[in-house]
């Protein structure tokens, strides 16, 4: 039984470092269970670095990562891809496929290619979400920065996982579809009951739509709280280096630090 | 849904194509020194026998190892997620040579399928520590890949030169060098069969080659075992191309231009466009094949010239398109 009281993503002592660089310091924290945690921090804080390990795509130099109470590591591939899905940073693409192919790739570990009708539905269901089915049929190399990041986005959520974990997935969208994405994630969390963790550089949607928030620096947890704890002035700048001022608009808050 | 979508026109299409390679392969059959006849095959026997000894092995080698090569190249660029890689820009078909050389020097009377052996073991380790290299140097320019390919062909094929001058069997050596059909005959080309498997496992690993070729991480997120896939998948290719070179030499070119033209238009879904590349790669050796028979005739071209210089100059405008 899934307890909601539980954290089920935690992470212990996490440490990595590229030869003399320490690039995670003995970090640990537990994400919250059914919440949007948004990691945030300045470039090169190890963000990226974190989401890896959690998802096992890269390997700790030490520290222990646990998946409901199972060491990360001890799952199999297959039936941790139905659980928990990664989106990178960089998705580059010297391939010809289709929106389509893309999204049905999301449904491989259930139906590792024979895609029943069951698997089909979730794929239409995805490509709808991300408001994408006049492109369903075109070439990704064909497609705007932001299409094609859409259409990955269209992937992971295809993929059905419970906990989902995207780095950047603002990262060439317009304002239209990044409020669009996070309204999905926060649909995914509120209805469907995922967790969702992601590294996000514009303060404002983290403020907007995350339950918590991790703030990284040089490798280091320096923060993590309740969204609104961290959006304060005196917090944001000593992780930034720039001065913030908060606007509360009805209990949301909102961050300028454009032109201070 | 447009006209080209529709089902008559498909249907048009795949007819097209199907009756194109009929007409090739009855051109392939009936074409040589020899003159045969279809109606002789029924009245005459010594005909006959030539005919099933000589053309029938010759048009179904043309059409194993066209249709083999091009999709282990494409197989290639998907794992080395380069476009430019294939068994010709990889050292892969020197390797395979390196192979047959040593398993003559190192067993007298070598048996066909020892040769085999020897070759597949020599291409999947050349294409293992090709695909380690590029993974490990990290060239940004996708260019400067097939020609580090190319030079390390030519390495493998010094080493090769070396051991063969030794041993005195150059002259040997030389034969491999131009891929040529004419001396296959029943009995000796069998181990062209050996493409069928290879074929059938890209068929039933085609959703997974094309998704390593999205690279480790994306294979990873969806529970795939990326180095078992890169592993199986140069197994296939060190499979198709040993059993080609044991066969009928070195074919250059093909599995570099096939993938590529085809993946211009029909894109990389590996599933998708498999039938489509082993029909154009079948087609297109018959048809350089039936070239090298007829340019010169009654001499033959040797097959590898005709592909080398068609697929050469095709490749060049490959590299110019791709650059843009
Ligand atoms: N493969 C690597 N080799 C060497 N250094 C790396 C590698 N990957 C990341 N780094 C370094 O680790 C640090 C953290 O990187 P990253 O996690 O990508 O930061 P963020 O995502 O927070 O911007 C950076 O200083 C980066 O240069
Ligand atoms: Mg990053």
């Amino acid at each position: 039984m899934v307890d909601s009281q539980k954290d089920y993503l935690t992470f212990q002592d996490i440490h990595k470092h590229y030869g003399e660089k320490i690039v995670l310091n003995a970090i640990s924290a537990e994400i919250a269970h059914g919440k949007i945690t948004s990691l945030i921090g300045p470039n090169g804080a190890g963000k990226s670095t974190l989401l890896a390990i959690l998802s096992r795509l890269l390997k700790q130099d030490g520290g222990k990562v646990s998946f409901f109470d199972k060491n990360i590591g001890s799952y199999k591939g297959q039936d941790l891809a139905k659980k928990l899905a990664i989106l990178r940073q960089s998705n580059h693409l010297d391939l010809k496929l289709t929106v389509e192919d893309l999204v049905s790739f999301g449904r491989f570990p259930y139906s590792q290619g024979r895609l029943s009708s069951e698997d089909k539905e979730a794929v239409q269901n995805a490509i709808r979400f991300t408001e994408l089915e006049s492109l369903a049929d075109a070439y990704l190399d064909e497609l705007s920065g932001g299409q094609r990041q859409r259409a990955f986005i269209s992937m992971i959520i295809a993929q059905d996982t419970d906990y989902i974990l995207l780095d950047e997935p603002l990262n060439n969208l317009d304002m239209k579809h990044s409020v669009h994405v996070m309204k999905t994630l926060r649909r995914l969390v509120d209805e469907l009951g995922k967790t969702v963790i992601l590294v996000i550089h514009e303060i404002n949607f983290a403020a907007q739509y995350s339950d918590f928030i991790i703030a990284l620096k040089n490798g280091e947890i320096v923060q993590h709280d309740k969204t609104n704890q961290i959006i304060q002035s005196n917090v944001l700048r000593d992780i930034f280096e720039i001065d913030f001022d908060i606007i509360d608009r009805n209990d949301k808050l909102i961050c300028n630090y454009f032109n201070l | 849904m447009n006209f080209k979508e529709s089902i008559p026109y498909k249907l048009i299409i795949t007819g097209a194509a199907i009756g194109l390679l009929l007409l090739l392969i009855w051109i392939s059959l009936f074409t040589g020194i020899k003159d045969i006849s279809f109606a002789s095959l029924f009245s005459d026997k010594e005909q006959a026998l030539f005919f099933i000894i000589s053309r029938i092995p010759r048009t179904l080698a043309l059409l194993f190892v066209g249709a083999g090569l091009s999709l282990a190249g494409f197989v290639f660029q998907h794992l080395s997620q380069n476009k430019f890689v294939s068994p010709t820009t990889a050292g892969t078909l020197e390797a395979a040579k390196m192979g047959i050389l040593f398993s003559i020097i190192f067993i007298p009377e070598v048996p066909l399928m020892m040769k085999m052996s020897f070759a597949m073991l020599f291409t999947f380790l050349a294409s293992l520590l090709f695909i380690g290299f590029i993974s490990k140097v990290n060239i940004k320019n996708t260019i400067y890949i097939p020609l580090v390919g190319l030079m390390f062909g030519n390495i493998l094929s010094a080493i090769s030169t070396f051991f063969a001058y030794k041993h005195g069997i150059v002259q040997n050596t030389q034969e491999w060098m131009l891929g040529d059909f004419s001396s296959v005959l029943q009995g000796q080309y069998e181990t062209v069969f050996l493409i069928l498997p290879a074929v059938v496992l890209i068929y039933f690993y085609a959703d997974r080659i094309t998704i390593a070729g999205l690279g480790p991480s994306f294979a990873k997120n969806l529970g795939l075992p990326y180095y078992s896939i890169v592993y199986m998948g140069l197994f296939i290719i060190a499979l198709v191309v040993s059993s080609s070179v044991v066969t009928v030499g070195a074919i250059p070119f093909i599995g570099l231009i096939v993938p590529n033209l085809l993946s211009l238009i029909y894109g990389d879904n590996l599933r998708r466009t498999l039938p489509i590349i082993a029909y154009t790669g079948a087609s297109f050796l018959l048809f350089c094949d039936i070239l090298s028979r007829l340019l010169v005739y009654p001499f033959e071209v040797p097959i590898g010239m005709t592909v080398g210089i068609i697929g050469g100059i095709l490749f060049l405008v490959l590299i110019l398109r791709r650059k843009k």
